[in-house]
């Protein structure tokens, strides 16, 4: 597999003229990295149950965002759900100021800020993802020329979320690189929803980075939905560190895509730090989805509790990995991981690998993990009350679903993926 | 230092019991690995052209592992590399010989049994219940016991060597069918240099009147033990297969790289306990055995069950996966373990559960206990082919924390290609619940009584597995070295 189809873009790519010096050093650095590291095989434990060859064997096109485009607006304003406190719009991983409404400080994009005058390497960028380990994270920071910048000042609380919305302009193969970087400061809450869309049913690579920043008494939620079309590449890395008595909440929906990778890590860094991350993915005819999360508890008294729930028909192939990690001194420890799997169809699969390390001995860890399909007497019982089978499934494939959707913290939003969901469940019923 | 760290001090400090060396003069062949030395091994037993080939291969294969450093670094275990050109291959008491009878086994080593509890006199049951005993002294067995009686309803029980003149039919077609001589890294090793080990055969429809059992001894310094393990039970037969292992204590690390291979046909069931107390080093982590071995089990016919029981105690370094390969329709596959490390010790051990046949059925109940420095990791594997219709798993893994300094890790991978299989697993970490403890101590029991309960309580569901006079000496073993949680 090779690298060299990055190569010529990597050189190609024009930085924004206002851009400040360290981010040449930064991406070229992320660029070696890269190289030397190649795509993941199957050979890495990491990536065992996912072959990223289709993406290695495409060469892609960097969007070159020419301006207003019909297909784009739709897909946007498709996605919009309700009132938010800010609507960021970043297409080819490029800030789009005309379909975006800011709010000024507080959410805005890096290139902004540049123009701005401001030019200090802000927080976390770079700092939490490691492109040595992550050659996609070291692709994406190799090509980064703009990020969603989010700061929420100290003892502020934001009552409407903030929606961060990521689209490629139509093309074949098109490869965008978002980046998003989060930094909620001490006793500040926050919702922050990144909405990765299609504006195009063509092949294309979405390749994204997250840092978030959690400070001490924190309260953050952090919405991943992936609703792009079944041909799309999906790539995401996103490492936060949480603080004392900070809570980060993590919502991850992998709603659509031929191939989808989403790696979590979280760390708890201080005293009384709690996270909680809950998933949803939905897999239909020959969809990938591959789920890896990771929670270090390298502070006593810290809590995580993990659901992580995959529904997948057709011949579809969910794979889940889940590591808890207990750092010696992190005593008192709380920690729980659940990943029930639901197949309705003969051909789907599912990989699923919960992990427990624990290196304290005054902990509670537990974690589960069932593979099953829908249970019989239940649809009998809807048939025997004159539902249609059909109908059933699908009701009860929404019931199963809805204990992620009702923890997503906005309504509108949450309206929006049951819809997305139900329509989903719908044409898999039909198919099968 | 509280009273219930003091109790833990003393309880694991308690010394190694089978760690004496029995002084008798041996055979052995100079340290090293070459094609020499696996015609030498041959040539010693006597063995017939097939097996040395298939010796050769596999040592053709082993050579080509250890040149691309393909040994397994994938399990949570940490150890120094081996020089497999320091190990001596094969050592035998010299006073070996065809044997007549019982009476002619050398005093020496009948003694050393008599030492590990294991009585090879035929007259003398262990608690009231007969037991047939395979010993396997290093390289060797030394004595299998009540042969006569198990061979008139046509059960086949010795050692692997005679099994290989007498039977070679049986041992031919069935050598390596489970565990390919290629099939791992320390398979293809033992396949290349095994020794000796048992045999067992048990004809159709025949129940296994007595337990049938093997008890590894290494005695000689310096020397791996490489034993394998055949037992085919034919349609509708039944065995209860007992194995229990010592080892001297040394300062050097000894290798025993042990492959079993189970097969049972339709309607068959095979139980499998093991007991596993091999030297596990000092309290500081110096010497021991590393234990690496291969177990599986085909459960090739319909309705057919195998069952996998083990309390592993002793080794440095467990490295250990009894797996069972569901064939046949409506198939059973069961393992039950209980896993301890203290001081330094750390394992690396699970199972795999292959369903490859409709209606199969698998249980996982794994206890694994951690204290000291030890390290201890559940991995194990349930794989649901695409034509496992109706396959079941249920997995329980549970890990129980006594002292600050151990770690426990559970590792369970699951893949399911049908969706008409269910799978479920959980597992927990925790420590002894102080109230549990404060429960039992306003009772009037000690604080090691306390314990000491608990932690069989929390084994319970697997030593109710073995069969009775096993369960008594696991007890005892746990009862060593498991007690002392800091309440």
């Amino acid at each position: 597999m090779s690298t060299l189809g990055f190569r010529e873009a990597f050189e190609a790519l024009v930085p924004d003229a206002a851009a400040p010096a360290w981010l040449g050093d930064l991406r070229r650095e992320a660029f070696q990295h890269f190289e030397a590291a190649g795509f993941p095989t199957r050979r890495q434990e990491a990536w065992r149950y996912t072959n990223v060859s289709a993406i290695a064997e495409t060469t892609f096109e960097l969007g070159s965002d020419a301006g207003e485009d019909a297909s784009v607006t739709r897909a946007v304003n498709g996605a919009a759900f309700g009132e938010t406190a800010a609507t960021l719009v970043f297409v080819d991983g490029r800030f789009a100021p005309d379909l975006s409404r800011t709010l000024p400080e507080v959410a805005t994009s890096l290139s902004v800020s540049w123009a701005g005058g401001s030019t200090g390497r802000p927080g976390p960028l770079g700092e939490l993802v490691d492109p040595k380990l992550h050659p996609f994270a070291a692709l994406n920071t190799a090509f980064l020329c703009d990020a969603a910048r989010i700061e929420v000042p100290q003892n502020v609380t934001l009552e409407k979320p903030i929606h961060l919305i990521f689209v490629a302009t139509p093309g074949a193969r098109r490869v965008h690189h978002p980046r998003i970087l989060v930094g909620a400061r001490a006793s500040s809450r926050a919702t922050v929803v990144a909405d990765f869309v299609s504006a195009s049913p063509e092949v294309s690579f979405c390749n994204a980075v997250t840092e978030i920043e959690v400070g001490p008494g924190a309260n953050l939620d952090f919405v991943l939905c992936q609703r792009e079309t079944s041909p799309t590449f999906h790539v995401s890395n996103l490492a936060a560190r949480v603080d004392r008595d900070a809570r980060l909440a993590t919502h991850t929906l992998c709603l659509g895509g031929n191939l989808v990778r989403n790696d979590l890590q979280v760390r708890l860094v201080a005293e009384g730090a709690e996270c909680r991350m809950n998933g949803l993915y939905l897999g239909t005819d020959r969809e990938r989805i591959d789920n890896y999360t990771e929670v270090c508890h390298e502070a006593p008294h810290g809590t995580s509790a993990e659901l992580y729930k995959g529904i997948l028909a057709g011949s579809s192939h969910g794979v889940f990995r889940g590591r808890v990690i207990v750092a010696p001194d992190a005593q008192k420890t709380d920690a729980r991981q659940q990943n029930p799997n639901l197949l309705l169809g003969a051909g789907a699969e599912v990989n699923s690998r919960p992990q427990l390390e624990i290196r304290a001995d005054d902990v509670k860890c537990s974690h589960g993990s069932t593979v099953g399909r829908l249970d019989e007497e239940a649809i009998f019982y809807l048939r025997s009350r004159g539902v249609g089978t059909e109908h059933a499934r699908t009701m009860l494939g929404q019931a199963f679903a809805a204990e992620i959707v009702d923890a997503v913290p906005d309504q509108g939003l949450r309206d929006a993926l049951l819809a997305l969901i139900t329509a989903r469940l719908w044409t898999t019923g039909e198919a099968s | 230092m509280s009273e219930s760290d003091a109790t833990i001090e003393r309880l694991t400090r308690e010394e190694y019991r089978y760690g004496f060396v029995t002084d008798i003069e041996q055979d052995t062949v100079p340290p090293g690995l070459s094609e020499e030395v696996v015609r030498l091994i041959s040539a010693k037993k006597k063995e017939p052209e097939w097996l040395l080939e298939w010796r050769l291969k596999a040592y053709a294969r082993f050579c080509e592992l250890l040149a691309d450093e393909a040994d397994p670094t994938w399990a949570m275990v940490d150890y120094p590399k081996i020089n497999y050109q320091d190990i001596i291959y094969y050592s035998a008491p010299k006073s070996i010989k065809e044997l007549g009878s019982l009476d002619e086994v050398d005093p020496e080593l009948l003694s050393t049994y008599k030492k590990l509890g294991i009585s090879l006199e035929e007259q003398k049951r262990i608690s009231g219940v007969k037991v047939a005993v395979d010993a396997v002294f290093d390289s060797v067995s030394v004595a299998t016991t009540y042969k006569d009686e198990l061979e008139k309803q046509g059960i086949l029980f010795c050692s692997f060597s005679e099994a290989v003149h007498k039977y070679p039919d049986l041992v031919k077609r069935y050598l390596g069918s489970v565990v390919p001589y290629s099939d791992n890294f320390f398979a293809c090793l033992n396949s290349a240099v095994f020794t000796d080990g048992s045999f067992a055969y048990i004809p159709k429809g025949v129940r296994c009147p007595m337990e049938l059992s093997t008890y590894f001894r290494i005695n000689a310094a310096g020397t791996g033990q490489f034993e394998r393990t055949l037992i085919v039970a034919e349609e509708g037969a039944y065995v209860s297969y007992l194995e229990g292992c010592t080892a001297p204590m040394r300062d050097e690390n000894q290798l025993h790289a042990a492959v079993v291979e189970l097969v049972a046909l339709d309607d068959a069931e095979i139980k499998y306990s093991t007991v596993q107390n091999w030297y596990p080093g000092d309290k500081d982590g110096k010497g021991g055995i590393y234990n690496f071995v291969t177990k599986r089990g085909a459960c090739r016919g319909k309705r057919s069950k195998i069952s996998w029981t083990q309390v592993e105690t002793g080794s440095a370094i467990t490295w250990k996966y009894p797996s069972c390969l569901l064939l046949g329709e409506g198939s059973i596959g069961e393992f039950y373990s209980v896993a301890l490390t203290n001081n330094y010790q750390q394992a690396d051990t699970g199972t795999k559960m292959i369903h490859i046949g409709k209606n199969t059925r698998s249980t996982i109940i794994s206890k694994g206990i951690a204290a000291g420095h030890g390290q201890q990791s559940y991995r194990g594997l349930v794989r649901m082919g695409p034509k496992a219709h109706g396959a079941r798993n249920y997995s329980q893994c549970d890990s129980l924390l006594l002292g600050d300094r151990c770690g426990a890790h559970t590792f369970p991978y699951l893949e399911v290609k049908n969706d008409s299989a269910t799978v479920e697993h959980e597992a927990t970490t925790s420590k002894i619940g102080e109230d549990q403890l404060f429960y039992c101590r306003q009772r009037g029991l000690s604080e090691e009584d306390a314990i000491s309960m608990i932690v069989n309580g929390f084994c319970k569901e697997v030593l109710r597995e073995l069969p009775m006079e096993f369960a008594v000496e696991a007890q005892n073993l746990l009862g060593i070295s498991l007690e002392g949680s800091v309440g």
